[in-house]
């Protein structure tokens, strides 16, 4: 379930992440693309956060405001990927929200957007793979770094590595590290609510 | 490295603010965006269909650079090699629609693709006419296993003769389908003899030893298909003519227009030297120039290089290509 105590404490640890990793996020980048990733996605999740200062929204408005702070703020090709995703899921949040479900309407947002496939070496190769994993309550951070892991030996099919053709092998996508760091943070965020429920919220234990 | 500014973080927004107030009769600002527009009265007052572009900053002086008169309606300077927000895009769309449409022209990169996309989503939502061409001129690469071909100095081609034909009253779908054609007959390579160095990285973007060139870079530092021991401008010209024409259909009553682009710390005068090779190379093959271009016209921050673009020109182009235009660069 997807309320708003997680969605918050969930964006509250993605942007530590990012901020913690901007460096070596646009290091990554650097390697086969333009070096601007970390930065980009820090910029963004600082408007992100910012989103939540706007009190009493619900979980879609929430959603559609997050979306709306990465599509204004990341530019490059991230901030169109990961603000569709956020955009649809924040359309469909009005009618579930269930987890598994939303991040799998993210998941097809990114790849309506960007054209890309499995195995493309983008963060599509993360996302693909979360929403079953959640759904069979297996999504782990060892799994998660080994789906980013996954895109080292892929080829650059999408994107400015593309043009780096087999020389884009042997490295990290960024964006799919970036999107590690994403679930990583919902980790985090589910485990806290566990341990220390939002008192304002009544059910923050229904997880 | 060296770079004339003051913080990195305020190149963009200052270079913008520079452009317009040192050319407050062509263009002004777009309220609280990196966009600019044209400011003459005959746009103001008229009808025609506008013509927007943009893309990341590093490649002055496109865009901005092309807005005024028989060319842009609008331009979106990016962060540095970054694509503009669709809310930005978004801005310059509505300033630019007079009620017949605006075409977008945007270079093909990922991040370009999908924010000029999100734009053109959301102008769609307030009934403005949106279509958009994507110039892919780069030759210097198959598309296949990639993003596909990139938008390079190409892209002024189709802004001029678009633009042209916008003054003169084409609809939208007559000025996308005119693009598109541009776009289907013109092809660009570039070569570089060092990388750009981006502000805030304190080294080029790749090594080049100091007897080293490297064919088929992009205009982002790309790395290009072929890195060669330096070789003089005849013989750079005629690997690049060769290449490029390989890439076209070429029929006996072909006329073509030349564009020879300088990266951004390439001297005129060697523009001029490698021009010179272009057309005496072309005219040994028997291919007739009708329309030349020689300057820093699409740039990769300090770049030296140069980058070739032919068009096999068609219909009323070559017309289309000398109408006057009042622009900052064109």
């Amino acid at each position: 379930m997807l309320d708003e105590a997680l969605l918050f404490k969930w964006m509250a640890a993605f942007d530590h992440q990012i901020q913690t990793d901007k460096a070596y996020l646009s290091g990554l980048d650097a390697e086969i693309g333009d070096g601007d990733h970390g930065d980009n996605m820090a910029r963004g999740m600082s408007a992100v956060m910012h989103t939540f200062k706007t009190p009493d929204q619900s979980v879609a408005e929430q959603l559609k405001a997050i979306a709306f702070a990465l599509i204004s703020k990341v530019g490059g090709a991230a901030g169109p990927l990961y603000g569709s995703a956020f955009l649809r899921m924040s359309k469909a949040a009005t009618d579930t929200q269930q987890l598994d479900q939303l991040i799998q309407i993210g998941a097809d947002a990114i790849a309506d957007r960007g054209g890309a496939n499995f195995g493309d070496k983008t963060m599509l190769d993360v996302w693909a793979y979360v929403p079953a994993m959640l759904e069979h309550h297996t999504l782990s951070s060892a799994g998660l770094a080994q789906l980013a892991a996954n895109t080292k030996p892929m080829q650059a099919k999408k994107g400015r590595a593309s043009y780096l053709g087999e020389r884009s092998v042997g490295h990290l996508d960024p964006g799919a590290v970036s999107s590690q760091e994403l679930f990583q943070a919902l980790l985090l965020a589910q485990a806290d609510l566990k341990t220390s429920p939002n008192p304002a919220m009544k059910n923050g234990t229904d997880l | 490295m060296k770079k004339i500014i003051n913080a990195v973080a305020d190149i963009v927004p200052e270079m913008v603010s520079g452009l317009v107030k040192s050319y407050p009769q062509l263009v002004e600002q777009i309220p609280n965006t990196q966009a600019i527009g044209r400011r003459d009265a005959a746009f103001k007052a008229g009808h025609q269909v506008g013509l927007v572009s943009g893309g990341g900053s590093g490649h002055e002086p496109l865009h901005l650079g092309y807005v005024g008169a028989g060319m842009l309606s609008a331009a979106i300077a990016g962060q540095i090699n970054t694509s503009p927000t669709p809310d930005q895009i978004y801005a310059a769309i509505r300033y630019a629609d007079h009620g017949a449409g605006v075409l977008l022209i945007v270079k093909n990169y990922a991040g370009d693709v999908m924010n000029f996309a999100m734009a053109q989503e959301l102008a769609e939502y307030d009934d403005i006419q949106v279509k958009a061409i994507t110039v892919d001129d780069d030759v210097a690469f198959d598309a296949t296993d990639t993003q596909g071909r990139r938008g390079v100095a190409g892209t002024i081609l189709v802004e001029k003769i678009c633009g042209a034909a916008a003054e003169a009253g084409a609809t939208l779908d007559e000025l996308a389908a005119l693009g598109q054609a541009v776009i289907d007959h013109t092809k660009t390579i570039g070569i570089a003899l060092t990388a750009a160095t981006v502000p805030g990285v304190d080294h080029p973007g790749f090594e080049l030893q100091a007897d080293e060139m490297e064919y088929g870079v992009g205009i982002h530092n790309e790395r290009g298909y072929a890195t060669e021991k330096m070789a003089p401008s005849a013989t750079i010209a005629a690997h690049l003519v060769d290449k490029i024409l390989g890439n076209f259909d070429l029929q006996a009553t072909d006329e073509f227009a030349v564009v020879v682009n300088g990266l951004g710390a390439t001297p005129l005068m060697e523009q001029y030297v490698f021009a010179n090779d272009v057309l005496a190379d072309l005219a040994k093959r028997d291919i007739k120039v009708t329309f030349t271009k020689v300057g820093n016209l699409v740039t990769a921050i300090d770049m030296h290089g140069v980058s070739l673009t032919l068009c096999q020109l068609q219909d009323n182009w070559h017309t289309l290509l000398n109408a006057p235009a009042a622009t900052i660069a064109w």
